[in-house]
């Protein structure tokens, strides 16, 4: 694989771990399984390009492109709290929204930004090439992010919100107003995937409104691959594995494809996506037995 | 049906460059070379595209597998995969960059400042941004666009159906390309008597109920070249059949399935005409001084089985004119 591949690999795996710490936050952390993402991925892209489209501060559109994953975080919250509506299904119902919400938002089924300021814009003239640039912006962004993540996983109310994940009856019962952590969690993981759509659209020149497709599944592969690689109970780390998963499932990606010898197509790619994830889920269950296997030789 | 014959007719220029190519490719033994061509989603006209661009490149010197590395992938209907791609292809450092699509011309564009990249299939390539100006197009892209010749199509629907009042457009709201064509459409309509009503089709199953709610309110359909109703354009002909309400398509291989008529291009064409552009960046050429062309074709295709099942008569004119009369 060509450095140009690695750190095209390396920048979307940064874009996507944005989306797997939000995926890790509702799945795991609340124990909610969460298909809003498919929506909030795009309508993050959308409301940052139309903004920044309209001439207003990239920096700013990024921050209200957050504010609307996070209210479309809390309308899926709602749906599920208020009308006791199946998790799945409620966060399915808001997706489907999204489709229509993020057109309507547009105006048209893609924006561009290929010649607009974005965040990154001021970074370009320092002398590195846009390849590299995007990488370590984002490499900056997501410690910002994790270590942010970490410290609200950590505190009183980050707490709070585990316990109603593990066990809502047991947290309620500790004075823990589930329902509000509910909220705040899902407006949290859903502002972090609107994060990851708005900073999609700016590397990438565009936003489609087509760009949701299947961001749960490479957002929920990142998280099993880094838990299966990174066994910890330690937060930080467990949060880092997040990002570390979302990279290497991307390389993985680019790897299969780039490999003649496998003998792939094209048409074959949604295929090797399924088996990478499946890989993921069932490697966990191998690893046991091999270090059985070793455990058995030592005694 | 002559190729060749058409690119000289619409594209003069293009056609004298490629001669000269051709002159030079069989003089002299050309210089390895690397294309490499990625497109959103599988799709019988997208794939005929990417024929076309290897036919010609074949046909002026280029062998796969000898002196060219014909390097192709699709993003199977995701951008981000998109993304990935053009960042892989960057790596691999082609001659040439190849995206078929709006959004895979996008993900490329932003990929490299420096590569060639010749796009096609791209409606509005300013709307999107690829480019500020198609004569000069400056930086390192050019292309083709596959803008459908609208004009065309409503005078023969008239030609058809001299009273017809309104027309019904089913397509794909969240699709760039069949966006821009029923705007533009919209707009021009007025000028030919005409109204468009819409009717939006997110997914190919919801082709079939956009299509029936058109019946009662339009004299005819027209199916623009939307991904998402072409591929599902059995649904369309059938409500057209089975109400008597004709219908009409942007594009030739939709006739050939069974709509009554079209004036154009298909996309075989398209992939040539853009093959054609490939070869002048390859011969040294850079994109910055290649205007960006419209793709060409008058092709009057003409499907007269299918203008009997939907209850109209083909005027004789039409039959005189038509270039291929589907049989």
């Amino acid at each position: 694989m060509s450095t140009f591949a690695l750190l095209g690999a390396i920048e979307i795996g940064l874009v996507f771990s944005l989306v797997a710490l939000g995926v890790f936050l509702s799945f795991r952390v609340l124990n909610f399984p969460d298909l809003t993402v498919d929506g909030s991925f795009p309508l993050g892209a959308a409301v940052a390009a139309t903004l920044i489209v309209s001439g207003v501060n990239p920096w700013l559109a990024t921050l209200i492109a957050m504010a609307a994953g996070a209210a479309a975080g809390l309308v899926t919250a709602f749906l599920n709290v208020r009308f006791n509506i199946l998790h799945l299904l409620a966060s399915i119902l808001t997706m489907i929204a999204l489709y229509s919400i993020n057109l309507r938002i547009m105006g048209r089924p893609n924006v561009a930004l290929l010649q607009q300021e974005t965040v990154l814009t001021p970074f370009y003239g320092l002398g590195l090439a846009q390849a590299e640039v995007k990488p370590i912006f984002l490499g900056v962004l997501l410690i910002l992010v994790v270590l942010i993540l970490w410290r609200f996983l950590v505190s009183d109310f980050g707490l709070a919100m585990r316990a109603t994940g593990a066990n809502p009856r047991m947290a309620r019962a500790q004075g823990i107003a589930t329902s509000g952590q509910i909220y705040s969690g899902m407006a949290l993981s859903n502002a972090l995937v609107a994060l990851a759509g708005a900073m999609f659209a700016q590397t990438n020149g565009f936003a489609d409104v087509t760009s949701g497709v299947g961001t749960i599944v490479v957002g929920l592969a990142a998280v099993i691959l880094g838990e299966t690689l990174f066994r910890s109970r330690a937060m930080l780390i467990v949060l880092a594995a997040c990002v570390i998963g979302s990279i290497l499932y991307r390389v993985a990606l680019a790897l299969a494809l780039n490999t003649p010898a496998l003998g792939l197509q094209a048409s074959d790619l949604q295929l090797v996506t399924a088996i990478l994830v499946i890989l993921a889920l069932v490697l966990p269950g191998v690893r046991n037995p091999i270090k059985a296997l070793i455990r058995g030789g030592k005694q | 049906m002559s190729f060749i014959s058409k690119a000289h007719r619409g594209l003069p220029a293009i056609g004298a460059v490629a001669a000269v190519c051709l002159t030079a490719g069989w003089a002299v033994a050309q210089e390895d070379a690397t294309v490499a061509v990625s497109a959103i989603v599988e799709h019988p006209a997208l794939d005929a595209a990417r024929d076309g661009i290897l036919d010609v490149l074949t046909e002026n010197g280029y062998v796969e597998g000898e002196n060219l590395e014909f390097i192709y992938q699709t993003a199977q209907g995701n951008p981000a995969t998109a993304a990935q791609i053009a960042r892989q292809f960057v790596g691999q450092n082609p001659s040439v960059l190849v995206p078929i699509s709006t959004p895979s011309a996008q993900a490329m564009a932003s990929a490299t400042q420096e590569h060639p990249i010749v796009f096609t299939a791209v409606t509005d390539p300013i709307g999107a941004q690829l480019i500020v100006n198609a004569d000069e197009p400056g930086g390192n892209i050019t292309g083709l666009s596959d803008m459908s010749p609208l004009a065309d199509h409503l005078d023969l629907i008239k030609e058809f159906l001299p009273d017809a009042s309104a027309i019904g457009v089913p397509y794909n709201p969240g699709e760039a390309n069949a966006v821009t064509l029923v705007t533009t459409l919209t707009e021009m309509a007025p000028e030919w008597g005409l109204t468009i009503v819409e009717a939006a089709a997110p997914r190919s199953a919801d082709v079939l109920g956009a299509a029936q709610s058109l019946v009662g309110q339009v004299d005819a359909i027209y199916v623009p070249t939307d991904n998402t109703i072409v591929s599902a354009l059995e649904a369309v002909l059938s409500v057209g059949q089975d109400s008597g309400v004709p219908v009409f398509s942007g594009d030739t291989d939709s006739v050939e399935r069974g709509a009554v008529a079209t004036v154009g291009f298909d996309y075989y064409q398209i992939g040539r005409q853009t093959g054609e552009i490939v070869l002048q960046v390859l011969g040294g050429e850079h994109p910055s001084t290649i205007p960006v062309t419209i793709a060409s074709g008058s092709d009057l295709f003409v499907n007269p089985a299918a203008a009997e099942a939907m209850g109209i008569e083909v005027p004789q004119a039409v039959l005189d004119r038509a270039t291929v009369i589907v049989e």
